[in-house]
């Protein structure tokens, strides 16, 4: 499928054109080209995320993950990174609820045969039972980094509260896990996960589309489905929890329900956090910081997973001022259902479309839209599709959706020295 | 393609102009930072880079933050040991609005009300700064190397001297340091730089030209060796500095690749030794060159019962590159990692 659309950006006449191919195996392919930059990025996202951990094996999706880049093909763990250095790479792998991910940035010329490294990769990985200690001690030192970052700390928790298992697991399991881990788990977890039919490869950037797409089809063809069940989901346990921590500041998360990216609501959702956050002239920003000097750090985020979608806030401020900034917090977050104004709703539209435009000076942001817009939505949105739908924001449209979505239930989790208070907000 | 302009004051303005670019980015660069303190207003020039968006005598802090999310602008602003910058990126239709924003609060009311409220907000960014890794190693390592010299400052300062600033001291600071011959007006992407001039002469061709001097003769510096106990971290983090070469320095480039060669995050001799073993969590190595003197850091992350093995390691690292040296596909390697960075920005 190719989607071409012509529009007016910073009085340019742009060219878009977006692509997807679905290969037998059931790999797609998404791709955006980008023919004025100089550069091009990809990103493999394989349906295995830690949500795919298996029951008393948190933090294999990670482990696998690690052990996975240490030997694929002719190229033993060195041979791996040094050939991507060489090619000039900026390379990511990360795990996250569904996906596994792995990518890089490059200059053109290097677009294929980085490619070709990481389909290596997939296809014919050594697992070397010689790189298993290495890998474990990298999962253990992510986990111990982790305990000392608090924000991150706080906002895990409020996952694990507000998704239950397995979406509010954490990334990096747990100790035990990870030091009982073998290369057969990683093996193991590998047949399992690691498949094309749910899998997505979007590249965005200098390339030629016919080209590409044969180079990806030569590459993956021999790639095999299998079957797997779907995850199996407990319920989450909202309400209000305190972790006693001797800290200089009191970390605050707060979530509440609201609607995923694929919802037809979606933007609307999004419009109104975006009047409580995007910006400097944004409610949390005004009310918490610049009227109140009550933190340097506040925001609320929508959060997408596949079929459900939250707002997740979070502010962090010195013990004796934590029950105000949480209740200046709260207060805003209701008080955003009683409606958005004119003034902000403009303010916002300036800034989202700016941020539209921007896009295509980075390959690398286009290509995580492509792969998110393919992942929520089986299809990909133009630039035009969602200047569209910002114009066609209006205070009713986001005030009628507020309306008619209140916050059912808080979550609220805060670190620090200090329980809080948080009253009529969480039963 | 590049182009500059000096107005009779002696602000400088420099561009290069992209008509490819969808962007266009602009920014006030002040030559000033925690190096031009002194430790009765250690903390002052990001106090004050905080107010210059609190307001000018013809807009209020919410005009300031209004008027930004107006145009669509991605702003922000950031101050280090050398340099205060305040900058915009806007589609190229917002050039005059972004520029006339910019230069307006380049000459902040600092108004007490204002002051007041602000002056929390840093203290919570100090305590932010208190609670994250290395918690504050950085900026004592820092004060360590350089004794009583103004490089050693923290950028922040400190709760009691950020609870002492009066706006009196920040005006003098302001009128000491803020002179258009010490301001650089930048402009990248999309830009009419003729416009670009002729609005610089309009909002900035009256601000008043004054001596705005700096010492950069290179400061002593010590070796020392400090323990800082934080009972509630699980990791150890361990910061070094020794001297390096200065901004203007030949030796620089060499200096940049061999630090990449030996502590760069991907294929360096840190990283096999270090993250890819998992011996620590972290292990880097980077300069940091300023005017009249430099430095080059070294940051370890691990567990506290691999530090000691961890610090024998590195030492082991850096006595192989000084008997052996490095080998010419070291050198390629982050030669090719620079010509990403130059592609990408195309």
């Amino acid at each position: 499928m190719t989607v071409e659309k012509q529009f007016l950006g910073s009085e340019q006449i742009v060219t878009q054109q977006l692509h997807s191919h679905q290969f037998e195996n059931g790999l797609v392919l998404v791709a955006e080209p980008m023919d004025w930059l100089e550069s091009a990025a990809f990103a493999i996202l394989l349906p295995a995320g830690y949500t795919r951990d298996p029951d008393g094996k948190l933090g294999l999706a990670n482990f696998a993950c690690e052990l996975i880049q240490r030997g694929s093909a002719d190229r033993d763990n060195r041979q791996f990174v040094e050939d991507l250095d060489r090619l000039g790479t900026d390379r990511s792998a990360s795990v996250a609820a569904s996906h596994s991910s792995f990518g890089a940035a490059t200059l053109a010329e290097n677009l294929l045969p980085s490619l070709q490294i990481f389909t290596d990769m997939i296809l014919q990985p050594h697992f070397p039972e010689d790189e298993v200690e290495d890998a474990r001690q990298v999962c253990l030192q992510e986990l111990f980094a982790a305990e000392d970052e608090l924000a991150q700390r706080t906002i895990q928790r409020l996952r694990h509260r507000h998704y239950g298992s397995p979406y509010g697991r954490r990334v990096q399991g747990d100790e035990a896990s990870i030091r009982s881990f073998s290369r057969t788990d990683a093996v193991d977890f590998f047949r399992t996960h690691y498949r094309p039919d749910k899998a997505i490869l979007s590249v965005a950037g200098k390339f030629e589309w016919p080209k590409l797409k044969d180079h990806i089809g030569s590459l993956l063809s021999e790639w095999k489905s299998v079957e797997v069940p779907d995850v199996t989901e407990h319920s989450p346990i909202f309400g209000y929890e305190h972790i006693s921590f001797e800290s200089s500041q009191t970390h605050i998360a707060v979530a509440f329900p609201s609607v995923p990216y694929a919802d037809p609501n979606y933007f609307q959702a999004r419009g109104a956090v975006g009047v409580l956050s995007d910006g400097m002239s944004s409610r949390l920003f005004t009310e918490v910081r610049e009227n109140r000097g009550l933190c340097y750090t506040v925001y609320a985020s929508c959060h997408s997973l596949k079929q459900r979608g939250s707002v997740v806030a979070y502010s962090s401020t010195s013990t004796d001022r934590a029950q105000e900034t949480l209740d200046v917090l709260l207060h805003e977050l209701t008080r955003l259902f009683q409606g958005v104004e004119q003034g902000e709703l403009d303010r916002l539209k300036a800034r989202l479309k700016s941020s539209v435009v921007m896009q295509q000076e980075s390959c690398a942001a286009r290509c995580s839209s492509l792969a998110s817009d393919w992942y929520h939505l089986r299809r990909m949105m133009t630039m035009d599709e969602i200047k569209g739908i910002i114009d066609g924001l209006t205070c009713e449209s986001i005030n009628q959706y507020l309306a008619d979505h209140p916050p059912e239930r808080f979550t609220v989790v805060t670190l620090g020295e200090k329980q809080l208070e948080v009253g009529k907000y969480v039963s | 393609m590049f182009r500059e302009k000096k107005l009779a004051n002696g602000l400088e303005i420099i561009a290069e102009i992209n008509p490819n670019a969808y962007s266009a980015a602009f920014g006030f660069f002040v030559k000033t930072g925690s190096r031009d303190e002194t430790p009765e207003i250690a903390g002052v020039s990001h106090f004050l880079e905080h107010m210059v968006f609190k307001g000018t005598p013809k807009r209020s802090a919410a005009d300031v933050n209004r008027e930004l999310d107006e145009i669509g602008s991605h702003s922000n602003a950031y101050t280090s040991e050398e340099q205060t910058v305040y900058y915009a990126t806007v589609l190229q239709e917002y050039q005059d609005h972004a520029i006339d924003l910019l230069a307006d609060i380049m000459r902040p009311s600092l108004r007490q009300e204002d002051f007041d409220t602000e002056k929390k907000v840093i203290i919570e960014e100090i305590y932010k700064y208190d609670d994250q890794p290395p918690f504050g190693a950085h900026e004592k390592c820092m004060a360590k190397f350089y004794g009583d010299h103004a490089l050693g400052y923290s950028v922040l300062g400190s709760v009691e001297s950020v609870t002492g600033l009066t706006p009196e001291a920040m005006r003098n600071y302001f009128q000491q340091r803020y002179s258009p011959g010490n301001i650089t007006l930048v402009g990248c992407g999309q830009i009419d730089f003729d416009r670009m001039i002729a609005q610089a002469e309009e909002l900035c061709g009256g601000w008043q030209a004054f001596d705005a001097p700096r010492d950069i003769q290179r400061p002593a510096v010590h070796h020392e060796f400090e323990l800082i106990h934080k009972p509630t971290a699980t990791q150890e983090y361990v910061v070094q500095i020794c001297d390096g070469p200065e901004a203007t320095d030949p030796d620089r480039f060499a200096n940049r690749v061999l630090a990449a060669i030996i502590g760069d995050d991907s294929g360096s001799r840190f990283y096999w030794e270090f993250i890819d073993s998992g011996l620590a969590e972290y292990a880097g190595l980077g300069p940091y060159e300023f005017q009249g003197a430099g430095i080059t850091m070294t940051f370890l992350s691990c567990a506290p019962q691999d530090t000691d093995a961890n610090l024998q390691r590195l030492v082991d690292v850096i006595r192989k590159v000084e008997t052996d040296g490095v080998t010419q596909d070291e050198v390629d390697s982050g030669a090719e990692q620079d010509n990403f960075a130059i592609g990408e920005a195309k």
